[in-house]
Formats: structure tokens, C-alpha cells, sequence
């Protein structure tokens, strides 16, 4: 017995997969080679499960103001900015996010996961209640178990138990906090926005949204789910990443909040972990120009998510509801979706096997994940390697097959 | 009360279960996180209330259920 011999029946799961060649946590690319390309055991291969929204891994410029940013202010911050203070490039990036936002504030942080943390365990304390989508990122649920808030989780996507569980607390002293997500990162679907405003409205509660994979997908101005569905002014707290769409690693939280910058000096995830380093803010705020000056990246991003879900589709695959950046094909269960998987990697196309608990509703899902930098003929490529798979595992009659080749 | 939450079991199960106070939710009736999380969901709606995630947490056994269902719903929950 050893100190880990309580989590065994990970080990177990895993070794069932293991024994079928199977081993999605230890995919090790030889080289990245582009937003959409990596060699994998000396193959090239088409990257379609990185989160890349907009493919700006490579973008020369973002490359250039890091490597500047690097030269001139070093490497890192070697530490909080608490400690070691505010470098120009956080006071930037932040004021560069509260104006794409049109907001009075912006935060940042050293991760997507340390910003839910933050805000999540910050915004509501003891005799506060934290209403969660039940299908919530991890980092939701670890930041409401940092926090001392009441957690209270409503169906997925569902409004109305959402205005059920608000009901009961009527009486009850303490702030609300609806928290939901604007693209949820394994179905690709987007929540109700609308209505959830609408209940936010009714019961006098706070409302945030995780825009971590609708940030520069969803919304006119790519400003995500809030501005798609025309309810940002009922959005108290946007909460994002720079690790997908902006083509970097860190967090931020925008806000309209008047004393918002009391989160300075209480909110822990900020003040006790090494600030972003000068190279990832300058390519950040690069991205961001990026993001706000080329509207076609998103356009191309839309198009490639559209011909792919299209694609799949029309062969028998089952998808989630809507052609968004991230698609998943839904498996009959773990073990197959695993061999899929697999057959994929070994035929270049790398996306991401997502199998419970990770999962909502315990399904086993083939996730991809598109970019507006993918060539049409890339997402072609996937496409007939999906379909050659599928033939091979019995999923495609070969009628459907040539009806999707027809495409 | 037991017998309601016999019967949400069934519901949610889809077969017969027998239960007493010391039946545990997870070891006894073979139920992973997801169908604990729909059983929950099943028994607030029935007795139309949230239970927090941190007294989910602490339920094990249907006595622990039966309690903080009561708990719960006379508003004595700490």
C-alpha cells in the first residue's frame, strides 16, 4: 500500500486502455510545427483538438513583441505582483481588455484556472450562495471549494431549475451568483443566455460568464456568448482565458463593479502565484489587436466548424447541437472511443478522447476543436480519416459513407 | 420517508431496490457520480429543495439522506 493506492481505480480504467494501445495522456509531439500541425512519432499530423480558435500560436507579430517584450524585460516576474510589483505589460493588458470590453475594470491572472479560482472563491463568501451549472469546467467546481459559499447546482442548460433552486432561497440573507459558461468545452454548446439574464433580473442575483471558448468565436465584435445573445449589460462578471483563442497561457476577469479592485488585495490566486511574464503579455495584447482588427478569423474559424459538423453529420456521427468550434462525437462507450481514437493518432489526426468523469452524462466523446487557421483541405483530410475509421469499426455503412464523400 | 426515496431510487435506477437506514448510496446500489447527481436532483425536486454540494458530500448512508432531507426542509441545516 502506498500513499496513492486510494486513487487505484484511476489506474485500473487507464490500464484497460493502456492494454489497447491506447494512452491519451502521454501524447508527445516530437515538434509543433504550426497552429494546425505537429510531427508525432516522426509523422506529420493534423492538430484538431488544441483549442486554437484563431490560430495565432505562429502569428509573426504576436512572435515578434514577445521576443522583444523578453529582451527588454527579461523572462519573468520571478514572482506576485504583490511582491515584485506591476510590470507595464499588466497595466496594458488590463486596460487593452476593459476597453474591448467597454467595462470600467479588468484583472489578470496567471491562468484561465487560477481566474475561476480567484473570482469564484473571492465574489461570494460565507452565507452567500454560488448557483453552478451542473456540467461546469473543473475549475468551477475547485473554485467554489476554494470559497465558503453555499454551492447549489442547477440542471445544464436549464433555466428554469435554475429559477426553481433561486425561488427556495427566497428569504434566505446572502448574495446569488449564477456562474455559467459561454461555450461548454466538451459539447461545444452555448448556454441560454438570454433567459438566464432574465432570471438573474427576476430574483436580484449576480451573473457570471466563463468566456473561455467564446472569446474571440461568438459575437459581433468576438467579445463572446454575452455579446451574441445581447445581454452584456446583465453580465456582471466576464471571466477568460488567453490560452485558446488569444494563443498564450493566463486569465482575466472584467467587471463593472465599482470597488472591483478590492479583488487586489483579497483575492488569493492573484496575490500568491508569480505574475504573467513580460513575453506572454506582449503577445497577448498583440493577439487581442489581432483579434479586434480581423473580423475574417473569426469568419474562417465559422466556416471550418460549420464544414466539419456538416461533415460528421451527414456521415451518421453524433454530434452535440450546434456547429460551434468545438465538436463532439458522441461514442457508445469508453473503450471504443479510445480504439477511435487511437486509429485517428495513427492515421495524423490528433484530437482529444474525453471519457468520464470528465465528461457530461458519462459519455465517451471523440472532442474536436477547430481553428480559423485549418485549410479547407485539412478539414477535408479529417473528415475522410473519420470516415475511414468509422468504416473500419463498423460505425459507417459504406452507402453513408460515399453519400458524405459526396459532400 | 423511506419509502418516497425508495421509490425515487427505483425511478431513478429503473429496478427494484431495497433500502433500509444503514444502505449505502454509493457501495450498496452500485450508483457512480453521475447517478448519484441525478438521484440528488431527483429528491430535491420531490421535496423542492437544493441540498448544497458540501452536504452532498457528506451523505452516505439513506439515514444521512433522510436527515438532511428534514434538515433541509425545516430550515435547521447549518
Amino acid at each position: 500500500m502506498t500513499i496513492l493506492a486510494k486513487h487505484a481505480a484511476y489506474r485500473h480504467a487507464y490500464d484497460a486502455l493502456l492494454a489497447r494501445g491506447v494512452d491519451p495522456l502521454n501524447v508527445r509531439f516530437d515538434k509543433v510545427l504550426s497552429p494546425t500541425e505537429g510531427m508525432l512519432n516522426g509523422r506529420r499530423t493534423i492538430l484538431l483538438g488544441t483549442n486554437n480558435y484563431l490560430g495565432l500560436t505562429f502569428d509573426a507579430d504576436c512572435i515578434e513583441r514577445a521576443v522583444d517584450a523578453t529582451r527588454g524585460q527579461g523572462t519573468g516576474t520571478t514572482g506576485s505582483r504583490v511582491a515584485n510589483g506591476t510590470y507595464d505589460g499588466h497595466t496594458r493588458l488590463e486596460e487593452a481588455l476593459a476597453d474591448f470590453y467597454g467595462r470600467q475594470h479588468a484583472m489578470v491572472f496567471s491562468t484561465g484556472y487560477q481566474a475561476n479560482l480567484g473570482v469564484l472563491s473571492t465574489l461570494v463568501g460565507r452565507g452567500d450562495h454560488l448557483m453552478l451549472d451542473a456540467d461546469s469546467h473543473a475549475s468551477i467546481y475547485d473554485g467554489s471549494r476554494l470559497g465558503m459559499a453555499e454551492v447549489i447546482r442547477f440542471r445544464h442548460n436549464n433555466p428554469d431549475d435554475l429559477y426553481k433552486r433561486l425561488r427556495r432561497l427566497e428569504g434566505v440573507p446572502g448574495d446569488r451568483l449564477i456562474v455559467v459558461e459561454g461555450i461548454y468545452s466538451m459539447l461545444g454548446d452555448t448556454a441560454p443566455l438570454k433567459e438566464i439574464a432574465a432570471v438573474k433580473r427576476e430574483t436580484g442575483a449576480y451573473l457570471l460568464v466563463d468566456e473561455a471558448h467564446s472569446l474571440g468565436v461568438l459575437g459581433d465584435t468576438g467579445r463572446g456568448l454575452a455579446e451574441a445573445a445581447g445581454v452584456e449589460a446583465d453580465v456582471d462578471f466576464i471571466v477568460g482565458t488567453f490560452s485558446k483563442s488569444l494563443g498564450s497561457v493566463g486569465g482575466f476577469c472584467v467587471s463593472d463593479s465599482p470597488d472591483f479592485d478590492l479583488l487586489r488585495i483579497v483575492c488569493r490566486p492573484y496575490m500568491f502565484t508569480a505574475s504573467l511574464p513580460p513575453g506572454v503579455m506582449a503577445s497577448t495584447l498583440e493577439a487581442l489587436k489581432k483579434l479586434r482588427a480581423e473580423p475574417a478569423l473569426r469568419t474562417n474559424l465559422m466556416r471550418n466548424a460549420r464544414r466539419l459538423y456538416d461533415g460528421l453529420t451527414a456521415m451518421g456521427f453524433q454530434t452535440g447541437p450546434e456547429a460551434n468550434p468545438i465538436i463532439a462525437v458522441t461514442m457508445p462507450d469508453q473503450m471504443t472511443a479510445g480504439v477511435f481514437w487511437k486509429m485517428l493518432l495513427d492515421s495524423g489526426l490528433y484530437i482529444n478522447l474525453a471519457v468520464p468523469p470528465a465528461t457530461p452524462a458519462n459519455a465517451s466523446l471523440l472532442r474536436t476543436s477547430i481553428s480559423a487557421a485549418h485549410s479547407i483541405q485539412q478539414i477535408d483530410r479529417a473528415l475522410d480519416i473519420f470516415a475511414d475509421v468509422g468504416r473500419k469499426l463498423g460505425f459507417l455503412p459504406a452507402d453513408r459513407r460515399r453519400a458524405a464523400g459526396a459532400l | 420517508m423511506r419509502d418516497e426515496i425508495a421509490a425515487i431510487f427505483e425511478q431513478v435506477l429503473g429496478r427494484p431496490v431495497a433500502i433500509s437506514d444503514d444502505t449505502d448510496i454509493v457501495e450498496d446500489l452500485g450508483m457512480d457520480s453521475l447517478g448519484v447527481m441525478n438521484f440528488v436532483m431527483a429528491i430535491e425536486d420531490f421535496y423542492d429543495l437544493s441540498i448544497p454540494l458540501d452536504r452532498v458530500a457528506q451523505i452516505q448512508t439513506v439515514a444521512d439522506l433522510i436527515r438532511a432531507v428534514d434538515e433541509l426542509k425545516s430550515g435547521t441545516a447549518a
